[in-house]
């Protein structure tokens, strides 16, 4: 999914194998990347609007989002409530910061715990090979076979979640994705000289996975975290709204849609649009961010 | 390709007993036993064993797996104590709703994403194609069910066209007769999977584009048409068969959000239906049998790569 950024062509008189460029460190390409990605930098600032929302909001405008008072339930916006109440006479604007919190706090550690495990596990079972990689890989399909929701609305009935619990459970299920992918990389980072270097000097398996693999899979790990928070964001969104997420009174975005769509009839379109409309959009903040960061990242870590 | 096609089988199969171990498993998870579960919290410890020695619960672990295993190969999914009926009787009154739902919506999604996918490479980076990736983004980053509602609200309850909820006659004919209700459940899978798949015709129909064979097509003069459906198109879609297989658990979660907020009567709401009750026995019948519908899912896109692109036979004989 690309935007604005060309495949890699060669300018005329360029050096063969296209432009060179000045990679530096990890952290400055990630920078040079926003800068040159137009979509990216867009989803960056919204993921920051978005967290400022959420984090600091309620320092600024605070509200009551344990206690119910039905007298104030099902106000349109007004002066009191800019986004209304709902039927909970809950402040909506209040409660959409309280939601927020939750859903990026579970994206942001189900995606650093999935991808981390997930790296390991490809980077392990890519340099292993043979029979440990053949049923590191087996169990990976194992776990893909069957829908994260599915399998997180089985374990709903069978424990209450928390907050530590969910995102425990939601990265358990998720680090399938990166464990693939790095999986395919290693296969053929460990028959590089360097790496096969590593060994004649001594250098034992550990050392070879943590140090010299590892880190040249970079770019796709940064890529694939970024995609995993904005799926985290949208699982949690679909639990949330099947009734299977944060229990009560955590205030939840899903938590809000599902019980505005009791009131869609109604015509109580605050209750619905705006927690819709946060969640879209933080999820495509995301995915943006993945999209700009692959186009870069990717093929310029390609071009070495 | 006999080998390659028999070494995919065996790692099916793997998978697949991995797939029955993991849900064995799972039930084992639940506090306390399955028993305490079905028979109550005040039921006698007299009650527990006497449904735990009817139900054989209280053999040892791999011998009530291999009982397990033995009644899914002989197609017996289990029995819903709290329904008082066969698993197998409850899926084979959903599943044909799931096919004619997600059946219908795949094949559209696929008539639309192809040519959709294939028109945002050609005119890649001009406004076809930023409208297409813009709606397909938006699409994709939307939960299903955010879908689903927008749908109604528009055409169920701005504009009257459409009824809110999915025709709940008893049998594939009586839902058929009332083909109105399915537009929206339909519609709202179709465009959630259209927005995946488009995705991913439209960067392999790239890829495609960049290929030595396309400059050699070119340079022998060929009509831009010609290299576009013989050339682009075909060497585009044998990737787009793996990804089909490999979406399989998406859409079927997409479906699962769809029968919920359309209330069609699928096999994925009698699974959340099942999760509300604690209905075990139902849930993990469901989830063995998705699970191995991936499975061979996937392993019918494989087999279908390797027929149609012979580099992959012979890269992995």
């Amino acid at each position: 999914m690309t935007f604005d950024a060309e495949p890699a062509t060669a300018a005329p008189g360029a050096p063969e194998g296209g432009e060179v460029r000045d990679t530096g460190s990890v952290l400055r390409l990630v920078l040079r990347t926003f800068l040159e990605n137009r979509l990216a930098l867009v989803g960056l600032v919204v993921v920051v609007l978005v967290t400022l929302f959420c984090f600091v909001g309620p320092l600024f405008y605070s509200t009551d989002q344990v206690h119910s008072n039905l007298l104030e339930a099902n106000l349109a916006p007004g002066f009191a409530y800019p986004v209304g109440t709902d039927q909970n006479g809950f402040d909506i604007l209040g409660r959409l910061m309280a939601g927020g919190q939750s859903s990026i706090e579970v994206g942001i550690s189900v995606a650093l715990i999935a991808t981390s495990l997930g790296v390991l596990w490809g980077a392990i079972a890519g340099f292993m090979g043979g029979v440990v990689d053949a049923v590191m890989m087996r169990v990976v399909d194992v776990v893909l076979a069957i829908p994260v929701v599915f399998l997180f609305i089985f374990l709903a009935t069978v424990v209450q979640p928390t907050l530590g619990l969910l995102i425990l459970v939601l990265a358990l299920l998720s680090w399938l994705g990166p464990a693939r992918l790095v999986r395919g990389e290693t296969l053929s980072l460990r028959t590089r000289e360097y790496v096969q270097a590593t060994r004649v000097m001594g250098g034992g398996s550990w050392r070879a996975v943590l140090r010299h693999i590892v880190p040249n899979t970079i770019g796709t790990i940064i890529v694939n975290a970024t995609f995993q928070v904005a799926d985290a964001i949208l699982v949690l969104a679909t639990l949330q709204f099947l009734g299977f997420g944060l229990p009560p009174p955590t205030a939840t975005w899903g938590g809000m849609l599902a019980n505005g769509t009791n009131y869609l009839f109604d015509g109580y379109w605050w209750q619905v649009y705006p927690a819709g409309a946060l969640i879209v959009l933080t999820v495509l903040a995301f995915n943006f961010i993945g999209d700009g960061l692959r186009d870069s990242l990717e093929v310029r870590l390609q071009r070495r | 390709m006999t080998g390659f096609i028999l070494r995919r089988l065996a790692q099916a199969v793997i998978v697949v007993i991995g797939v029955t171990i993991f849900t064995f498993l799972l039930q084992h998870l639940i506090p306390g036993s399955i028993a305490r579960a079905i028979v109550g919290p005040r039921a006698t410890p007299a009650q527990i064993a006497g449904f735990d020695q009817e139900w054989g619960l209280n053999r040892a672990l791999p011998l009530q797996y291999f009982s397990f295993l033995d009644h899914l190969v002989h197609g017996n999914l289990g029995y819903s104590y709290k329904q008082n009926r066969s698993v197998d009787s409850i899926v084979a009154e959903y599943l044909p709703r799931d096919v004619l739902l997600v059946g219908t919506s795949l094949v559209l999604a696929l008539l639309i994403a192809l040519p959709l996918g294939m028109l945002q490479a050609v005119r890649r980076n001009r406004t076809a194609d930023y409208v297409g990736t813009g709606v397909s983004f938006l699409l994709y980053s939307m939960p299903t069910y955010l879908l689903g509602l927008l749908l109604i609200a528009g055409f169920s309850i701005q504009f009257r066209i459409f009824p809110p909820s999915a025709p709940q006659a008893a049998t594939i004919t009586g839902i058929l007769a009332h083909p109105s209700g399915l537009v929206l459940p339909i519609a709202t899978l179709t465009l959630v999977t259209c927005a995946l798949f488009s995705r991913y015709m439209r960067s392999s129909a790239i890829d495609s584009l960049t290929q030595d064979y396309i400059r050699t097509a070119r340079a022998k003069g060929l009509l831009e048409r010609t290299i576009r459906y013989r050339h682009v198109l075909r060497n585009s879609l044998i990737p787009i068969a793996t990804l089909v297989g490999l979406s399989l658990p998406s859409v079927l979660t997409a479906a699962l959000m769809v029968e919920y907020v359309f209330n069609f009567q699928g096999l994925g709401l009698a699974y959340y239906n099942a999760a509300l009750t604690t209905d075990y026995p139902v849930e993990l019948g469901i989830t063995v049998l998705i699970g191995v519908a991936t499975v061979v899912g996937n392993l019918v896109a494989d087999l279908a790569y390797a027929g149609l692109d012979p580099r992959v036979r012979y890269r992995s004989s």
